[in-house]
C-alpha cells in the first residue's frame, strides 16, 4: 500500500464510508497532496464504492478541489470588486514577477502556483489573497514581497 | 406602531455585545414552551438575514410541523456574496449566540444534530470553531439537553450558499440546486425536514431570547424590523462591519459611510441592485414595502463607487463572478452570464451597435423568470441597474 492509499483509509477510517463523507475525504487528501490524481480519486471510489465517475463529477465541481497538479503552496488572488479596485493587479504583477510564472503556472521547481478566485469576504481589508488555507490581507507589492520572501526560506 | 418606512440611521450593538451569558439565555429558553418560541420569534418578525427575507419562525413552524423520524438544524456559513464579511466575525466573536439558537431551534423542530457549513475560504476558523462547539456540547450534556454540532467544510463554490445545493454538497454530490418544492421544511438534508438559518439570523435569535420579541421588534420599520449588520466596503474611508437599525435611506448611509464622492452603491452584493446617487433618498434598506419609495432587500453587502471608477468595470467585475460560479445545470443561467459578458464586451468594443444592450436586458429577463435557482434569477439584478443607470459608460 502507498501512503496515497494509506491516506485514504485512514480517512475512510475517520469520516465513514457513506456518500456523506466523499467531501471530507477529498478535502483530506486535498490537505495533504495539494491536488486529486486519477489515482486517488479511483482509491476513493473503490474505498466508498462508488464509481469513480462520482467521485471526479463532485471533485470537479468544487474550484478549491484541484484535479490538475498543483506547486505545495497554492496561492490564490481574490479578484473580485473590492480586491480589484484596491490593487489586486499590482499584487498579482508582483508576485508573477517574484516567481517568474503567469497566472494559472507553478513554478518548475513545484512549490508555487498562482491562482485567482472569487470573493474571499474580507472586502474591507482588500486586497487579499491565501496561501493554502492562511489569508493576507491589506497587501501592498512591499508586503507581498515580505509576505512570499518567508515562503522562500520555509524549506521541506 | 410606526407606519414610516424609513428612519434616520442608528447604530446599535446588540450582536458583538458579548456578556457571557449564553448558558443562562439557553437554560431558560429550553424551558419555555416550543410554541410558544415559535409565537415569540414570529411575533419579532425576523426575517432571514442571508439575503432572501424568509420569516424566520414560520420556518420553525413548517419544520417543526413535519413529521419525520430525524430533522436537522443548519447554519449557513457559506458567505461567499462579494460584499459580505459579517458572518465571519460572528462565528469568530461570539460562537456561542449561534450555538445557543441552533440548539433553541433543535428543541422546537425535534432534532438533535446541528450542522455549521463554513465555507472552505473560512478554514483558519475551523480549529477555534471545534473548541467552542465542544464546550458548547458539553454544557448541553451537564445540562441533560442532547444536542450534537459539527462543522462541513465547504470547498469553494458560491452556489453552496444556496440550501439545496448546500444539502447536496453535504451529500457528497456537486453542489446543484434542486427543484423547488419539496422545500427543505419538509424534504431538506437526506430528505429530512431541516432549518437552514443564516449565521446572523441565528445570532438575532439570540438576542430575541435574550431580550424578548418586543425589544427586537420596536426597532426598524414596518415590514423590517430589528437590525442588521451590514458589510461596508469600497470607497469608503470607514470600511467593515456595523449594525444599523433597519429602514434609513440610502442617503442617510451615504452620509455617514461615504466619501464625499460617492457615485452609486451596489446594495446587496453582485446579486443585488446598484443606486445611482439621483436615487439615493428615494432608497430604503430593508424588505418588502414601497410606501415611500423603493425597499431593497439586502444580506447587508454595501459597496460604494465614487466617481473615479467605472461602472462598466464592475458590472464586467460581476459577470465574471457569476460566469464562473453558475453551477451550469440550467441553460438560461449557464448560456445567459456567458452571453451577457461576451455582449458588453462586444459593445465596449463597438462590435455592436448601442441598442444591442436592449437585446441583453431582454436576456437577463428571461433569465429572471427561467433559472432555476435564485443565482440565475438576480443576475439580472445587477445588469439591469447598472446597465439602465449607466447607459452611457457601457457604450463609450
Amino acid at each position: 500500500m502507498n501512503s496515497t492509499q494509506a491516506l485514504i483509509k485512514d480517512l475512510a477510517i475517520r469520516y465513514g464510508r457513506e456518500r456523506t463523507s466523499l467531501l471530507p475525504i477529498l478535502q483530506g487528501v486535498v490537505e495533504q497532496e495539494k491536488y486529486l490524481t486519477e489515482f486517488s480519486m479511483i482509491e476513493i471510489a473503490k474505498e466508498l464504492d462508488i464509481p469513480a465517475s462520482d467521485v471526479y463529477g463532485t471533485a470537479s465541481f468544487y474550484s478549491f478541489l484541484e484535479t490538475k497538479k498543483m506547486g505545495r503552496y497554492i496561492i490564490r488572488v481574490c479578484k473580485t470588486i473590492t480586491c480589484f479596485m484596491k490593487g489586486k493587479n499590482q499584487v498579482l504583477l508582483t508576485i508573477e514577477d517574484m516567481l517568474n510564472i503567469t497566472l494559472g503556472e507553478t513554478t518548475p521547481d513545484g512549490k508555487f502556483t498562482l491562482l485567482q478566485t472569487n470573493c474571499l469576504g474580507w472586502c474591507h481589508k482588500a486586497p487579499a489573497m491565501m496561501v493554502n488555507d492562511e489569508v493576507y490581507t491589506e497587501l501592498t507589492p512591499e508586503r507581498v514581497r515580505e509576505i512570499l520572501g518567508q515562503y522562500f526560506r520555509r524549506n521541506e | 406602531m410606526t407606519t414610516n418606512t424609513s428612519y434616520p440611521l442608528k447604530r446599535v450593538d446588540f450582536i458583538f455585545l458579548n456578556e457571557n451569558d449564553w448558558k443562562q439565555i439557553l437554560s431558560k429558553t429550553l424551558k419555555r414552551d416550543k410554541q410558544e418560541i415559535i409565537n415569540c420569534l414570529m411575533s419579532s418578525e425576523l426575517k432571514g438575514r442571508g439575503g432572501a427575507g424568509f420569516p424566520t419562525g414560520l420556518k420553525w413552524k413548517l419544520t417543526s410541523d413535519s413529521e419525520a423520524d430525524e430533522k436537522f438544524v443548519i447554519c449557513n456559513a457559506d458567505e461567499g456574496e462579494p460584499g459580505t464579511f459579517k458572518d465571519r466575525e460572528i462565528l469568530s466573536q461570539v460562537p456561542q449566540k449561534v450555538l445557543t439558537a441552533m440548539a433553541v431551534c433543535a428543541y422546537v423542530i425535534g432534532a438533535s444534530k446541528g450542522f455549521i457549513y463554513l465555507r472552505g475560504e473560512y478554514k483558519f476558523l475551523q480549529h477555534a470553531l471545534t473548541n467552542a462547539i465542544n464546550e458548547f456540547e458539553h454544557y448541553c450534556e451537564d445540562i441533560g439537553f442532547h444536542f450534537q454540532t459539527s462543522i462541513f467544510m465547504g470547498s469553494g463554490a458560491y452556489i453552496c450558499g444556496e440550501e439545496t445545493a448546500l444539502f447536496d454538497s453535504m451529500e457528497g454530490k456537486r453542489g446543484e440546486p434542486r427543484n423547488k418544492p419539496p422545500y427543505p421544511t419538509s424534504f431538506g438534508y437526506l430528505g429530512k425536514p431541516t432549518v437552514v438559518n443564516n449565521v446572523e439570523t441565528l445570532a438575532h435569535a439570540f438576542t430575541i431570547f435574550k431580550y424578548g420579541a418586543k425589544k427586537f421588534r420596536d426597532l426598524g420599520v414596518q415590514y423590517s424590523r430589528g437590525t442588521k449588520l451590514f458589510s461596508v466596503s469600497g470607497d469608503t474611508p470607514t470600511p467593515g462591519i456595523f449594525e444599523l437599525e433597519l429602514g434609513m435611506t440610502l442617503q442617510d448611509f451615504v452620509e455617514e459611510f461615504g466619501d464625499g464622492d460617492t457615485k452609486a452603491v451596489q446594495v446587496g452584493g453582485a446579486s443585488g441592485f446598484l443606486v445611482p446617487r439621483k436615487r439615493f433618498s428615494e432608497t430604503a434598506i430593508g424588505y418588502q414595502g414601497r410606501l415611500t419609495g423603493i425597499s431593497l432587500p439586502t444580506g447587508g453587502s454595501m459597496m460604494l463607487f465614487n466617481s473615479t471608477r467605472s461602472m462598466y468595470n464592475v458590472l464586467h467585475n460581476y459577470l465574471d463572478f457569476f460566469r464562473e460560479e453558475s453551477c451550469g445545470q440550467c441553460t438560461p443561467c449557464r448560456v445567459g452570464c456567458q452571453q451577457l459578458l461576451a455582449g458588453i464586451e462586444a459593445v465596449k468594443r463597438g462590435e455592436k451597435h448601442s441598442s444591442y444592450l436592449e437585446k441583453l436586458l431582454k436576456l437577463s429577463e428571461t433569465m429572471q423568470l427561467t433559472a432555476k435557482c435564485g443565482l440565475g434569477q438576480s443576475v439580472a439584478n445587477s445588469f439591469a441597474s447598472i446597465v439602465e443607470n449607466f447607459w452611457e459608460e457601457m457604450v463609450f
